[in-house]
């Protein structure tokens, strides 16, 4: 049955992001949140946290290649990205957070520049792993109302 | 404006970031509350009823101990670190307003700042959780509104009881033109309310004050 075996997928796909540290048990907590009634919820979060996360990134990025590098508008967007991340559990990410907060505390502006490639490619990582987990959930869903409306059809047909 | 219960407690959830709006209204709902969200502490306010100028008077009688609202709130949750207001700038307005500061707030933060944490514990902040806050965390709130809904239904009968004895009592002054109708209750009534009042107020004080570390382990 297509719906077991996509299951099955998504099962093994959030599994693998779970090995590779990409995700930690914070997403746990987030699937555990979908239900009937709001059987879209992860990708809804998913989506808000990405739309956020490279709208946060342009503007590291922006802000880091100035002559003037303004470190409180940097503190205040990295500290929302780490936010972010620690709440959907992309914990890779939530660490390079981290790390690019260490480099501002030791007023490095290297170590600023370095912290913050790392933090533009582990999202670059995250981003197509989590395209390819809203499209699974898409799929299942598709499935799931599709059984929906046949099943209702059924019982209409046979009253 | 009725004081039969409702059927679900309704919390206000402060939060600048996207996310964790959506987290904790769905986290909410889930712990069956009904649930209105809002991005600033300013936007929290304006949903209160109390506007930036509003020196609420203690002496000003109302028929509902909520002035403005239009809605019951029965708890506010808040995030610490926000643009503008910050959570317990908001926490410092609620509990400096009389129509509000019955309402126990609770704050968020993702950062375990032991002196943070002491400080608005001492504010009036009822609890304090680390984000990502956890659904386990929210079992912690109903202790809370239990507390107020029980308080605001003993105020509400109170007051309705004074303006009914204030009504019959101005429908009689009107018949003899003495001195001017005060809107302010006749002096007898007051005493025993405010007693009542002060009584349950001191009797959560201890609470309040104690700092509590719940789930953090960092302990200064």
């Amino acid at each position: 049955m297509a719906l077991l075996a996509l299951k099955a997928q998504l099962s093994a796909f959030v599994q693998s992001m779970f090995d590779e540290g990409l995700l930690d048990g914070q997403f746990i907590q987030i699937q555990a949140l979908q239900d009937e009634t709001n059987p879209n919820f992860i990708a809804e979060v998913i989506t808000s946290f990405c739309n956020d996360a490279e709208r946060i990134i342009t503007e590291l990025n922006k802000y880091m290649t100035q002559q003037n590098v303004d470190f409180s508008k940097l503190e205040s967007c990295v500290h929302q990205l780490k936010g972010s991340s620690s709440s959907i559990g992309a914990h890779r990410l939530k660490l390079a957070c981290a790390d690019l907060q260490q480099a501002f505390d030791e007023k490095n502006k290297g170590g600023c520049l370095k912290a913050l490639n790392i933090i533009t490619r582990e999202y670059c990582i995250l981003g197509g792993k989590f395209e390819t987990l809203i499209q699974l959930e898409k799929s299942i869903l598709a499935i799931k109302s599709n059984q929906q409306q046949q099943g209702s059809y059924h019982i209409a047909k046979s009253t | 404006m009725s004081i039969a219960a409702d059927s679900k407690f309704h919390v206000l959830a402060v939060d600048d970031s996207l996310i964790d709006r959506k987290l904790i209204e769905r986290l909410l709902k889930i712990s069956s509350f009904q649930v209105t969200t809002v991005d600033s502490g300013s936007k929290a306010l304006e949903f209160l009823g109390l506007h930036e100028d509003d020196q609420s008077n203690p002496e000003k009688p109302s028929v509902s101990p909520n002035n403005h609202q239009e809605v019951e709130v029965n708890l506010i949750i808040t995030d610490y670190c926000m643009p503008g207001m910050s959570g317990y700038d908001l926490l410092k307005k609620i509990k400096e307003s009389s129509s509000l500061r019955n309402i126990p707030v609770v704050i968020m933060s993702s950062e375990n700042v032991p002196s943070r944490i002491t400080r608005c514990l001492q504010e009036g902040a009822e609890e304090f959780f680390l984000k990502p806050v956890q659904l386990s965390d929210l079992n912690r709130l109903k202790p809370h509104m239990m507390k107020t809904k029980v308080k605001t239904q003993n105020q509400e009968s109170n007051e309705i009881q004074l303006v009914e004895k204030s009504e019959i009592q101005s429908q009689l002054q009107q018949q003899q033109p003495q001195s001017p109708l005060s809107p302010t209750p006749p002096q007898q009534q007051q005493p025993p309310n405010n007693n009542k009042r002060k009584a349950m107020e001191e009797g959560l004080s201890p609470d309040r004050t104690r700092p509590r570390y719940n789930d953090i382990t960092t302990v200064v």
